[in-house]
């Protein structure tokens, strides 16, 4: 649980995962029916439920945003940029 | 944050202990007018947060919709590094949080890439290897941090950061290679000329800048040893992000260093990733790499599979430009190169604009040696690209074409590429204007001949008792006296013929 | 005037328009009343634009007067669903965490309403970021049930179904992934469309799961359905999973529907959606629905679609997939709530209180259910099995639309429950869904329109058609003959049998 919080960077605390645990070994003994179903090898899976292929945009520019609509929701901004607290951690 | 502690072992000793698996991992930013999955532009140096939409910026309910120029961009690349086009494939989420990460997924391509199982040979020293190549893949780019307090520019110890994501979503190609084996102590060179060809092949395709400093080419370096002989793989480092062709060949030689340091005092390399430093070719510790990395890949339910017809693979095909190497080879043969010439001027990045000068009507030798000496020493004292120094094959094929008629000599052509890089015209009108024509007029040359055998009347003897070898003296004399604007070849027949 | 205005249908509305007999700004001042006199009790508003809303009316009727007209609908007032962008009017998909977000686009349906001179009135409440079967889950507070004001009004769209069946709107736009406009339309009287996966865009629609979400009507009649979805759909270039063919005779379908005739149709009673836990008076007004079919013509059958059983836990494997990676944008960086905590935080720390503060229940449980199902390990066993069973429920229908036309079934098992009774009860909450889930899995539209009252509760039961995919005319088809025989039979809308809520009728 504590693990899966920290992938999905949710900060919960003891009791909140105390209140969720519980919930969510129901659901998921719930959806674990879903191996009853047996063993789908020949099956293709679907992520996609209507079948399209090759959608593609002309490589043409079209307006978007401003800056300041842009950066219109900011919680800070700085210079034009999206101000955020210091990264921990390196880019990928 | 360099690595003083490190023990680093002399590459000889390296190479004689350990057999090194490289693997390489280029990102490759295409040069499409847009960006991968929205209309905005996706072009370099635009004024922070300019080139944004809901799309690319990741606002809620903004959907992707993939650009056909960056897939056909793709498929030239996997054609041209001989891979498989896939018959059907789909984008894929990596998901992990990042503050440059719009959507805190990238959208990318996982288990099924437009390009697999190709290969690239290159050349080292002579010697052939075969760079297998696993994938190349489509992708975003992320936004651009800079971070302000602390150590200026460094993300460590920053108080906070500034972000513009007018750089996400630029399209880009991941090109990952398999494990490359059997390179020895060629291991940082064999690297390096990956590197430059796979960056020789991205200008050919005319898909991206392909600008190394700018970061439109970018590549991870793997590294790993294991004992000599072992037929293991070791443990790998992944050195992030190295920006230059020298910094390829320096980050493998320094890691296979650092590894060797650690495996000889019975340790054991981290699987991590670690950043190069340019100032003094070292690399430090980036993040680990934990099993806690789990980026939940998942097919990309807002783009619909990407199913490039046989047909349209084998226009793109078509399209191709002949394969860097086989070019090369083409044009030795063609131009009469010694393997050292060709090299040098391969080296130089002057290929492209020695085949402009010789199709120019430049023989291929002079058209080297204007490009590779006069040209090359400008533009280092410039501190430009051969490219960019200002001088077309045209003029310098002009130029040649002057001295094939005997109208300026090699000396004087050095003064016409000055007015050319000073702007002062064509050729013809630098000549005209500083008066640097050879003299033709046969009375005023002979004159100035009779007058250098007057005032050097000792040489003059010697040559009429056949010392033919003293008559560069007076002929230099000549030269100087006609301020250097004679045929040199005419006056040393009108000496021989005087004194004969 | 005004009490007159907001019970007529949107058809009568546009007609009343065309003829000169109203104004614009007269039926959206009418609207804008009863919101201020009921809403306080119903909720279905989280955001009303009175002044916005008046003024693109009276931009309609200027046009109207001119002879330019964009579209029948000009000037038709319409209530959006809180989690499709709306440039200048808050979005917060009933979320704290995007408590004040005032997005800088439209959504390509937003567009579409606006290009055609709808009037918009607000936006509606809902769970959050759609999930539940309630809008209980709202941030905001629940909406209330207009037929009963102590029980839920469906979910996820419970406040544009709510708002349609209390007259605060003619028509409303909803968000179905899982019966979102279905179930809320059953437990309200109301007519609600699904469509066809890829048949409206979901540009700007705010993603729960992006292969499951569809934009669809939220109206009193299927008439309305129909020119709400002939004006929403149709190719978007910005959806790359939109289908690009042209938007079907919906409103044609409703009017032939509506003479009565289904002979020749054929009908399938899908036999997995009954049994136990489905409440009597609910299976009560099924069969009669179903006998009022082969009256009017139609050649019933049972069918069996075996896999649906499994379409439950399909579903709550394929959604939370999809909504964990689709909600992790909700970070505090760019745009929504940004919750510090003490000391020097990093950027991380910031990301995860806030998400952990702006997040309710329901959210955090699929977010991490979806990051489970996702997980290196797990995938193969969740994920990949979840998206092969969803083919076998795809064949399911594929199989059953060889020998049937529309599929049938009760939208909802129950009627509407009291608030507050499943709340801390996901699974409970999650078989509100049953009978509705398996064509989002499919990709396939369908239909709830009323079908009558349960006898035990006197409350509204929903009845669902289903058709294969890019069919949705015969949604409106067996809908409107449906609604036209039991609205005779009841001798009027069913809406006139709810209670009267306070003030002007």
């Amino acid at each position: 649980m504590a693990h899966l919080a920290d992938l999905a960077r949710i900060d919960l605390d003891d009791a909140e995962l105390d209140h969720l645990a519980p919930q969510l070994n129901v659901i998921l003994e719930a959806v674990a029916s879903i191996g009853a179903v047996g063993d789908l090898d020949d099956v293709p899976p679907t992520s996609h439920p209507v079948p399209l292929t090759n959608v593609f945009r002309e490589d043409v520019v079209v307006p978007g945003l401003t800056a300041e609509q842009a950066l219109s929701g900011a919680p800070e901004a700085e210079d034009q940029r999206f101000r955020v607290p210091r990264i921990l951690g390196d880019e990928q | 944050m360099t690595a003083t502690t490190e023990t680093l072992v002399p590459f000889d000793e390296v190479v004689a202990a350990y057999d090194p698996a490289l693997g390489l991992e280029i990102h490759v930013e295409l040069n499409t007018n847009t960006k991968m999955f929205c209309g905005c532009p996706a072009t370099f140096g635009g004024e922070p947060n300019t080139q944004v939409c809901p799309t690319c910026l990741g606002l809620p309910g903004a959907m992707p919709v993939v650009n056909g120029k960056a897939v056909e961009s793709a498929i030239r690349i996997g054609l041209a590094l001989n891979c498989e086009i896939a018959e059907w494939c789909r984008f894929a989420r990596k998901n992990y949080f990042y503050p440059d990460m719009p959507k805190n997924f990238q959208t990318s391509q996982y288990d099924e890439p437009i390009a697999f199982e190709g290969y690239l040979d290159v050349d080292v020293e002579g010697e052939t290897f075969r760079i297998e190549i696993e994938r190349a893949h489509m992708e975003e780019d992320t936004g651009k941090s800079s971070h302000v307090g602390g150590t200026a520019g460094r993300i460590h110890g920053a108080d906070y950061s500034l972000v513009d994501y007018n750089r996400a979503g630029i399209p880009l190609i991941e090109i990952v290679t398999k494990p490359i084996l059997g390179t020895g102590a060629k291991a940082p060179l064999v690297a390096k000329a990956y590197v430059s060809a796979i960056r020789d092949l991205i200008v050919a395709l005319g898909v991206s800048d392909a600008r190394m400093d700018q970061g439109s080419i970018r590549a991870d370096v793997n590294l790993s040893l294991a004992p000599k002989g072992s037929g293991a793989l070791g443990t790998r480092s992944e050195t992030k992000n190295v920006n230059s062709l020298r910094s390829v060949e320096r980050a493998v030689r320094y890691e296979m260093a650092r590894h060797a340091g650690i495996l000889a005092a019975g340790g054991s390399v981290l699987q991590e990733t670690r950043h190069f430093h340019e100032n003094d070719g070292t690399t430090s510790s980036g993040r680990e790499k934990s099993d806690a990395e789990d980026y939940r890949y998942f097919p990309e339910p807002d783009l619909v599979p990407v199913a490039p017809s046989r047909e349209w693979v084998e226009e793109l095909r078509a399209t191709l430009p002949e394969n860097p190497a086989a070019r090369r080879t083409r044009l030795q043969a063609e131009w009469g190169f010694s393997d050292l010439e060709m090299r040098d001027t391969v080296g130089a990045g002057a290929l492209e604009l020695v085949e402009q000068t010789i199709a120019a009507g430049a023989a291929p030798q002079a058209a080297r040696k204007w490009w590779l000496t006069e040209l090359a020493r400008r533009a280092n004292d410039t501190g430009v690209e051969l490219s960019e120094l200002g001088v077309t094959p045209a003029q310098v094929a002009e130029v040649q074409a002057l001295v094939d008629a005997k109208t300026i000599n090699d000396k004087l052509a050095r003064q016409v590429f000055d007015g050319l890089l000073a702007g002062e015209g064509t050729p013809e009108e630098i000549i005209a204007a500083r008066g640097l024509a050879v003299v033709s007029d046969e009375g005023a040359l002979s004159a100035a001949v009779d007058k250098a055998i007057a005032e050097n009347p000792a040489i003059a003897d010697k040559i009429r008792d056949g010392k033919v070898a003293a008559a560069g003296a007076l002929i230099g004399a000549v030269m100087k006296e006609m301020r250097g604007q004679a045929d040199a070849g005419r006056v040393r027949e009108l000496v021989l013929e005087k004194l004969g | 005037m005004s009490e007159q205005l907001i019970h007529k249908t949107a058809a009568e509305l546009a007609d009343a328009l065309a003829a000169g007999e109203t104004t614009s700004v007269e039926l959206t001042q009418a609207h804008l009343d009863r919101i201020a006199a009921v809403d306080a009790g119903v909720h279905a508003f989280l955001h009303v634009d009175a002044e916005g809303a008046l003024a693109q009316a009276a931009e309609s009727d200027a046009r109207r007067a001119a002879g330019e007209a964009r579209h029948l609908l000009d000037g038709v007032p319409i209530a959006v669903k809180d989690v499709l962008a709306t440039q200048g009017l808050p979005t917060t998909c009933g979320s704290k965490i995007l408590e004040g977000w005032v997005p800088p686009y439209d959504a390509t349906v937003v567009r579409r309403i606006k290009d055609a001179g709808l009037p918009i009135l607000g936006k509606t409440n809902m769970d959050e970021f759609a999930m539940g079967s309630s809008t209980e889950h709202s941030a905001y507070g629940p909406t209330r049930n207009p037929w009963d004001q102590t029980r839920i009004p469906g979910g996820s769209g419970g406040g544009s179904a709510a708002a349609v069946a209390a007259f605060e709107a003619p028509l409303a736009l909803g968000t179905d992934t899982g019966g979102s406009i279905r179930q809320p339309g059953a437990v309200t009287g109301t007519v609600g469309v699904k469509p066809t996966y890829g048949g409206v865009s979901r540009y700007g629609l705010v993603a729960l799961a992006n292969s499951l979400d569809q934009v669809g009507p939220v109206t009193r009649t299927v008439l309305d359905s129909a020119l709400l979805h002939e004006l929403i759909g149709g190719h978007d270039p910005l959806d790359s999973t939109s289908v690009d063919a042209p938007v079907g005779a919906y409103v044609e379908a409703a009017r032939q529907g509506a003479t009565g005739d289904l002979a020749g149709l054929r009908v399938g009673v899908i036999k997995e959606l009954a049994g136990d836990g489905w409440q009597a008076g609910v299976m009560a007004r099924f069969a009669e629905t179903v006998e009022l079919l082969e009256k009017l013509g139609a050649e019933v059958t049972e069918i069996s679609c075996p896999t649906f059983v499994h379409a439950m836990a399909t579903y709550y494997l394929i959604l939370p997939a999809e909504c964990s990676s689709n909600l992790a944008k909700f970070d505090a960086m760019r745009y929504g709530l940004r919750v510090v905590p003490e000391g020097d935080p990093s950027a991380e720390a910031v990301m995860r209180a806030t998400r952990d503060a702006g997040f309710g229940d329901e959210v955090k449980r699929r977010i991490m259910i979806g990051t489970y199902a996702l997980s290196s390990g797990y995938y193969d066993a969740y994920y990949g099995q979840a998206q092969k069973v969803r083919t076998l429920i795809s064949r399911d229908f594929a199989a059953a639309f060889e020998s049937v036309d529309v599929l049938v079934s009760p939208t909802s098992p129950t009627t509407a429950f009291p608030l507050g009774e499943k709340l801390d009860d996901p699974l409970a909450m999650y078989l509100q869904d049953l009978a509705t889930i398996p064509a989002n899995l499919a990709g396939v539209p369908g239909i709830s329109v009323p079908a009558g009252l349960a006898d035990e509760d006197g409350l509204p039961v929903g009845f669902q058609v289903l058709a294969p995919a890019l069919a949705d005319e015969r949604l409106y088809r067996v809908g409107a003959a449906v609604e036209a025989a039991l609205t005779s039979r009841w001798g009027g809308p069913i809406l006139a049998k709810a209670p009267n809520l306070e003030g002007p009728r």
